[in-house]
């Protein structure tokens, strides 16, 4: 298996043999501000082209065509059109709040982002409480969200915002229950041990069934936090015209945009390493030469791989099924998805109490 | 590096990165003045009323439950992760705790608080 960490060092070791110590710390944190924020745009201008193709062959169109061969640029024109775009200041808005929502979700959707492992030895932060960490960050992006729909002065707004608090908080339940499950079966919670543990079998076989169920508990409730698919209530253009971000122009609403982006990347992320192995190769107990030859596939190719898959099939939620009614989406929550949570919780540790997992 | 370091090192990236850009739009988009055009959007017609009013209390309802059902993942963290090494005594004991915040659940469900009024 690739280890980046040879790669990391070298860097390093070549930096310190120029310049003293304290700037080389400075000089390494500037470089991974960099490539993360890099990653970061690049991937949430990935998906953004994908959502449109996607969305396209599921309505039988051909999407964006016409800038650059096959549509490629099209996403790259938005983005310059977005920075070139007049930013409106409002007579009636609460202008610190107003201005201080993109910065909120921003931070919590790239902290969240500087967690995933991308390949061994490939993360940012890798705290020894790992996903509990995760929880945190991506529990106050809904703070911007609600900053937004409140500080805004506009009825659509607060709609939108009121509605968005309710589900995310909601299934924010679901997310931290189908996360313990597997916590149970791991034993850990920090993501890169979480990611060796898997190295025999990935947690979704070892886990069999229970995981099977949280897995499919963790996509719904993923799709619901990310504000998107059939739950994308906050936002539903045709009664609240744009939801929380209404009042925004330009850059602020591209930051919005941006975030509910990446923030499905992280769902499916996190999804990909807790689920699918991250990035550990598929491996079966008992092949060997199959397992060695799974081995010549980077690591990020398999994250990378597994994480879009996810995205695809969130996708395809989202371009299938209708919108919800809010109550409907508070009943799925509350009595079906949390109470299944907890049940599966208790089975999944009885079946590692009892070893009944592969 | 210390990970205390790069998580700094994160946040102060994810401002500067907001900040530079809405700077960088403010000074290379067009300006132009409008009476109108500062006004709240809501469909073109002139905004009725005040919008930070009282707001449904289903919300507020929601957001309760959420606390007691949040605290109690919390609680579950650090029990979940040492699970294999105390082996079916973690089983009983979280049986316990989960029975007693099922039992909250049931509460808010027989009085009705989980419906949408």
């Amino acid at each position: 298996m690739y280890d980046f960490s040879i790669i990391t060092t070298a860097i390093d070791q070549f930096l310190r043999s120029l310049m003293p110590a304290g700037l080389v710390t400075f000089l390494e944190c500037v470089l991974i501000a960099v490539c993360v924020l890099v990653a970061y745009i690049m991937l949430a201008i990935v998906m953004i082209f994908m959502e449109r193709k996607v969305c396209a062959a599921f309505q039988c169109r051909l999407g964006p065509m016409r800038v650059g061969f096959w549509g490629l640029l099209q996403v790259f024109s938005d983005v310059f059109k977005m920075i070139i775009k007049e930013i409106i200041d409002f007579k009636r808005t609460d202008n610190l709040l107003y201005n201080l929502a993109p910065f909120l979700v921003v931070l919590s959707s790239v902290l969240t982002f500087s967690c995933l492992p991308f390949a061994n030895n490939l993360e940012v932060l890798d705290f020894n409480v790992g996903l509990f960490f995760i929880m945190a960050t991506s529990s106050f992006g809904v703070l911007g969200i609600m900053l937004a729909g409140w500080s805004s002065n506009n009825k659509f707004s607060m709609i939108g915002a009121m509605r968005s608090g309710a589900q995310m908080v909601s299934y924010e339940l679901s997310i931290g229950l189908s996360m313990l499950t597997l916590v149970a079966l791991s034993g850990t919670l920090q993501l890169s041990e979480i990611v060796e543990r898997q190295a025999d079998l990935w947690f979704i076989f070892k886990g069999h069934i229970p995981a099977a169920i949280a897995f499919i508990i963790y996509l719904i409730a993923g799709n619901a936090e990310t504000n998107r698919g059939p739950f994308d209530l906050p936002e539903a253009e045709s009664e609240l015209t744009a939801g929380y971000h209404t009042e925004y122009s330009g850059m602020g609403f591209g930051f919005f945009y941006v975030a509910e982006f990446m923030n499905l990347f992280i769902v499916s992320g996190i999804a990909a390493t807790i689920f699918l192995g991250g990035w550990m190769p598929l491996h079966i107990p008992g092949l060997d030469a199959f397992n060695a030859t799974m081995d010549y596939i980077p690591g990020i190719v398999w994250f990378l791989g597994k994480t879009f898959f996810v995205i695809w099939l969130l996708m395809w939620a989202r371009w299938t099924f209708p919108r919800l009614r809010i109550d409907q989406v508070i009943t799925l929550e509350w009595k079906y998805l949390m109470p299944i949570g907890l049940v599966n919780l208790l089975i999944m540790t009885l079946c590692v109490v009892m070893g009944w997992t592969f | 590096m210390s990970y205390y370091v790069l998580l700094f090192t994160m946040i102060v990236a994810s401002f500067l990165f907001v900040g530079v850009t809405m700077i960088v739009a403010r000074l290379i988009s067009p300006r132009s003045f409008n009476r109108h055009k500062s006004e709240a959007y809501e469909c073109g017609i002139p905004t009725q009323g005040n919008t930070w009013v009282q707001f449904k209390v289903g919300y507020y309802l929601f957001a309760i439950l959420f606390l007691m059902f949040d605290i109690e993942t919390v609680f579950l963290f650090p029990w979940a992760s040492i699970v294999q090494e105390m082996g079916m005594n973690a089983l009983f004991g979280i049986s316990f705790f989960l029975f007693i915040l099922i039992l909250g659940l049931a509460y808010a469900w027989r009085k009705k608080a989980l419906e949408w009024k």
